[in-house]
């Protein structure tokens, strides 16, 4: 909310300076967001009138004024504004004067001497830019300071208020708080019933008496709705952001700033039949005062006559009903909507109004009377008019129920005991009924204040009003308990600087991708779809964490970096209930940075299995597998414990081309929990007696996977066979076409006793069998 | 027999003259071996008279000696010539940058996070975590923003077609904990928000965390001890100033925003802060009755309080990072400068 100074301080006025003032208003809770003076500094500007404006004979484009500026005798200035012309008063800098990046002394031009500057809004920093003049009021005083005429010493405060805080959404409200804040009296307006004059009314009827609890209209006929509107008036409208648009609008405005009262004109003569308050009809339109016609739902309260809709309560009028130049009788409403009535209606209509800013938050409905007399008084002092009396229907209005502040809950919520007679002092002044009783206060809310309902509400007051600072910021004690440490579970923590350790970035991505990702990596993907995305290209929730690691890799390429090594760690969205936290990986360019010592190799399919084998430790199982994104022949299913827990392999070509790559990155997605177990150690005694190792080279089909030879081998394998493991795959000269020789060594041992020659070669031969059964594998000789 | 001296003085040049240890073990063969000279002459003492042969006997072992002795300083000092050789030839140019890996990093709001869980760890908070697609119910109703509250439009909230929102705040996690954990508790909540807002200062996704304490005597000067602590430790800065300010959250009453004196400026006033000296860096209060109720905890015997905050505001404080998106871009060479 923005509001002149000058208007506050004309309410209540503290004995502080501008920043002091603000500062207090913050720390009680009513944020202020901005400061901005309404004039930029400058001096020695008067208002002037141009008493003749005569070509300059040796410019065209400028003219020589004589300017009344208050003196004994009217003043030359040479002007070269296009509306410069005899009648208008203008704002006039005097020599001596300094403007804004100006200072104005007494200067030839073209010969003609000229004793100051006529002013246009840009040259005293009023506005950005100018077309000429500034031209003003034709009752402008004539030699008058202009700042002072215009009040101009002002600052612009605007206030971030919090939703529950409608009490402070006007004048009154503000000024009410302020006081209750500094303890300075207010001195609020005075309203005085307006005279009845004539008896004309109009019938009202509430149907929706919950929804609107109390409805007050007036007839007042015989107005000139083209007065103009005053200039104090037009001041304060202007300075709180609302532009003057015709004197019983501006009223009604007017008056929903100064008390926080939403009013509406009718005209009258547009009106058919009496007023009704309901609920709209399916289907009903109506045209907004904006120029948008809204399409009615049945939960939207409508002011209706005998032809239909005739303004959207407390949100907006209908523009056939509006008031017009030419409107001589209107019908001026003030209601209380209730806050629930009103709420969320203009959000879904793709409005959002003064009006029902203050409605959706909580109008003061014992004011709503007040207002009514207000804006008649000002109409009649404006634009002329009779009064008729006012109709009111009301009904059940919200209750304000007493609330119990026990002493003994304050002192245990806010940490200290606070005193009786300050919290009794400080519910006061906030216009509350405080009933003291021995250890604890009765208090009734007043009618303006929405917010207070229950005791922790009224412990924000009194914590509010004897400031927050004012508590003492304690180290709480608490009973030393220590948080449990699973050893079988890896935090995340523990994961992340493990890919750390692994040469590895991480990185975070949106959460929500491209569609056309989703699509690409896996055409049966179907990933949740946003309602409302920011941008179509931010409408899936990703599936997979790839996608977003691939535009960061093509992001990056295109920034010149060469070898890319990111991870990251973070959901992937299925539906409400299944959202699993997964650890994404990718590899691209060299397996090491560029190095002296070391040379260029690229990373490849059995670069990052080894990253993953050192994450996991031996838990690992990959077998062949295709996944649409993966390049078919370097590929595998990741499976830990019998599960299958994710995949690995190098980016399917076809993808290399849609994520406009120029090579190959090789990839891996795990669910990190499983990610996370891990069993605690059990140590098993070691052996004394020595290792045998033999070296197998078994010939195999090509097709036949290694891992399919160790399994079986391992399967099979006797107690005292300690570790099986491949350490070469060779092809070429010497095997057979479509064969491969993998060597394998086995290692044994027996913890009891040293293993004889026959053991030794029993357990070997068992494996041979094994090999040969089960892979076809034979014995290279 | 000859004259022992002469063949000391002879096996003395020829040792000095010796290159390599193979050249002198020839020249001590030609001295001291089967058949050396030396070898030679002792076995001519057996042909000698008795009288004789005691003191040339001393003769040829005084002789034997001294070559004996200088075959070992020559060797001593010939091993050592090959040992500095070898050392010269491996010695290595060791400016020259070590073999292997590099090493990664974390992203500058994991760190922010880590060191934030860590600071809460400290004192017996532990990390809860929740959904990021949420229910209407556990992201509004049961934090008590009701349908069509004001407050809701502060949330710019992502819906999804089917059924769900994206989380606009960590808070679900306080609601979700204390339907399934007994008080007393205290909990941090970190994890990804979304609203619908993007600009200079907003990303539709972000990061908050959710802090929450409850037990049978917590209360708002708690709070502000807790938060300030956080706070100065956080930055590391013992002096820095913090102030509270009333504020309204539907889940907390009385509800408060948390400043800190401007970490960029030292409170003097600059474009961080808005020229105001201060930095809001964290809404909080005591938990609102309503919440409380919805998880049935008896609200005369606990009270507790609870907080939020962003972290990519306290990260871009932290460490003076002055555009939001950067955390979202990835860009290697900013990644790195974390690392």
């Amino acid at each position: 909310m923005q509001f002149p100074e000058s208007w506050l301080r004309n309410l209540v006025n503290p004995a502080l300076d501008t920043a002091q003032l603000a500062h207090v208003v913050t720390m009680a809770g009513l944020e202020v967001e901005a400061m901005a003076p309404v004039a930029p500094p400058f001096n020695n500007v008067l208002v002037a009138e141009i008493l003749s404006a005569e070509k300059h004979p040796d410019a065209d484009r400028l003219r020589v004024c004589q300017v009344d500026v208050g003196e004994a005798h009217p003043v030359t200035i040479v002007c070269g504004a296009p509306n410069a012309a005899a009648g208008l008063k203008v704002p006039c800098a005097r020599p001596g004067a300094r403007l804004p990046g100006i200072e104005i002394k007494v200067a030839k031009v073209r010969g003609v001497e000229s004793f100051g500057m006529l002013c246009s809004t840009k040259e005293l920093g009023l506005e950005g830019a100018a077309e000429g003049l500034m031209v003003l009021a034709a009752d402008a005083p004539v030699g008058a300071d202009f700042r002072s005429w215009l009040n101009l010493d002002d600052t612009l405060i605007t206030l971030k208020l919090t939703p529950n805080r409608a009490d402070c959404l006007s004048m009154q409200g503000l000024a009410r708080e302020v006081g209750a804040i500094t303890g300075a009296p207010t001195r609020l307006p005075h309203i005085s019933d307006a005279p009845v004059q004539i008896q004309d009314s109009l019938p009202v009827q509430v149907v929706a008496s919950e929804a609107c609890p109390l409805y007050l209209g007036r007839v007042v006929r015989g107005i000139n709705a083209q007065a103009p509107t005053p200039l104090w008036m037009a001041e304060r409208l202007e300075r709180s952001g609302i532009r003057p648009l015709l004197a019983p609008v501006d009223i009604t405005n007017y008056v929903l700033l100064e008390l926080g009262q939403p009013m509406h004109a009718f005209s009258l003569p547009r009106l058919e039949g009496g007023i009704e308050v309901r609920l709209a009809h399916a289907g009903e339109r109506l045209a907004l005062l904006n120029g948008q016609t809204a399409e009615l739902a049945p939960d939207m309260l409508v002011i209706a006559d005998a032809s239909g809709p005739v303004a959207l309560a407390g949100i907006m009028g209908g523009l056939p009903t509006s008031v017009e130049a030419e409107t001589a009788d209107v019908f001026l409403e003030a209601a209380f909507f209730a806050p629930a009535a009103i709420a969320g209606r203009a959000r879904r209509l793709g409005l959002s109004t003064d009006s029902s800013h203050r409605f959706e938050r909580g109008v003061d409905f014992g004011a709503s009377r007040q207002a009514m007399e207000r804006a008649t008084e000002l109409l009649l002092d404006i634009c002329g008019g009779q009064a008729g009396p006012i109709t009111e229907v009301a009904a059940a209005l919200p209750a304000r129920a007493p609330i119990t502040l026990r002493l003994a809950r304050l002192k245990r919520v806010v940490g200290i005991e606070m005193d009786a007679d300050q919290v009794e002092r400080g519910l006061l002044a906030l216009g509350a009924q405080v009933e003291r009783q021995a250890d604890q206060f009765v208090v009734t809310p007043p009618s303006f204040r929405f917010d207070l309902a229950i005791e922790e509400d009224l412990i924000e007051e009194a914590v509010r009003l004897y400031g927050y600072d004012n508590i003492p910021a304690q180290p709480p004690a608490a009973p030393s308990r220590m948080l449990p440490q699973d050893e079988t579970v890896l935090a995340d923590d523990v994961i992340r600087q493990k890919m750390v350790d692994l040469d590895y970035q991480e990185v975070i991505t949106y959460s929500f991708v491209d569609p056309a990702w989703e699509s690409g990596l896996d055409a049966d993907a179907r990933p949740l779809l946003l309602a409302n995305p920011i941008a179509s290209q931010l409408s899936a929730m990703r599936t997979t964490l790839w996608g977003g690691m691939l535009e960061t890799l093509r992001h990056n390429l295109n920034r010149q970096q060469e070898r890319v090594r990111i991870f990251e760690m973070g959901r992937v969205y299925a539906s409400l209930t299944e959202q699993p936290m997964k650890l994404g990986g990718l590899a691209y360019g060299d397996v090491q940075p560029e190095q002296w010592g070391a040379a260029a190799q690229r990373t490849d399919f059995f670069d990052i299995k080894g990253d993953l084998e050192r994450l996991f430790g031996h838990a690992l199982d990959t077998r062949r597998g295709t996944h649409p994104a993966l390049h078919p022949g370097q590929s595998a299913e990741l499976w830990v414990d019998g599960k299958a827990v994710g995949w690995l392999g190098t980016l399917h070509p076809r993808l290399v081309q849609t994520f406009d790559l120029p090579g190959a990155p090789v990839l891996f997605e795990i669910d990190s929990t499983v990610l996370a177990r891990r069993s605690v150690p059990r140590h098993a005694s070691l052996s004394r007696f020595p290792l045998v190792r033999r070296d197998l080279a078994f010939v195999l089909d090509v097709n036949i996977p290694a891992g399919d030879l160790l399994s079986a081998l391992r399967e099979a394998a006797l107690p005292q066979v300690q570790s099986i493991e491949v350490f070469d795959d060779y092809r070429g000269k010497g095997v057979p076409e479509n064969q491969k020789s993998l060597a394998i060594r086995v290692v044994m041992q027996d913890t009891q006793r040293t293993l004889t020659d026959q053991e030794v070669d029993d357990a070997v031969q068992k494996l041979v069998d094994t090999a040969l059964n089960q892979c076809n594998a034979s014995l290279r000789t | 027999m000859r004259n022992p001296n002469e063949i000391v003085a002879d096996a003395l040049t020829a040792i000095r003259s010796c290159a390599d240890l193979p050249a002198l073990e020839q020249v001590k063969a030609v001295y001291l071996g089967k058949s050396g000279q030396l070898t030679e002459l002792l076995k001519s003492l057996g042909a000698m008279p008795a009288d004789e042969r005691k003191t040339a006997g001393a003769r040829i072992n005084e002789a034997k000696q001294a070559v004996e002795t200088a075959l070992k300083a020559r060797r001593d000092d010939l091993q050592q010539a090959e040992l500095d050789r070898q050392l010269a030839a491996e010695t290595l140019d060791v400016s020259l940058p070590g073999r292997g890996l590099s090493h990664g990093g974390l992203h500058p709001v994991s760190r922010t996070l880590t060191r934030i869980q860590a600071l809460f760890r400290s004192i017996g908070f532990e990390v809860a975590t929740g959904p990021e697609i949420e229910t209407d119910f556990y992201n509004f109703t049961a934090l008590n923003i009701p349908e069509d509250h004001p407050a809701r439009a502060m949330h710019d909230t992502f819906y999804l077609q089917t059924e769900g929102l994206l989380r606009t705040h960590t808070s679900p996690v306080q609601v979700r904990y204390m339907q399934t954990n007994p008080p007393p508790l205290r909990i941090i909540a970190p994890g990804r928000v979304y609203r619908c807002d993007s600009d200079v200062t907003h990303t539709p996704m972000f990061h908050q965390v959710e802090g929450l304490w409850v037990d049978e005597s917590v209360s708002f000067a708690d709070l502000k001890g807790v938060l300030a602590d956080f706070m100065r430790n956080f930055f590391e800065r013992d002096d820095l100033p913090v102030r509270f300010r009333p504020s309204f959250f539907p889940f907390t009453e009385p509800s408060a925003e948390m400043d800190i004196g401007c970490v960029m400026c030292g409170g003097e006033g600059c474009r961080v802060c808005s020229h105001t000296g201060w930095l809001e860096v964290l809404g909080c209060g005591m938990v609102h009755p309503n919440v409380f109720k919805h998880v049935e905890i008896d609200t005369e015997r606990f009270v507790g309080f609870a907080f939020g905050l962003g972290v990519e505001r306290l990260a871009m404080l932290r460490y003076g990072v002055d555009d939001l998106r950067l955390f979202f871009e990835n860009d290697l060479r900013f990644l790195k400068k974390f690392n």
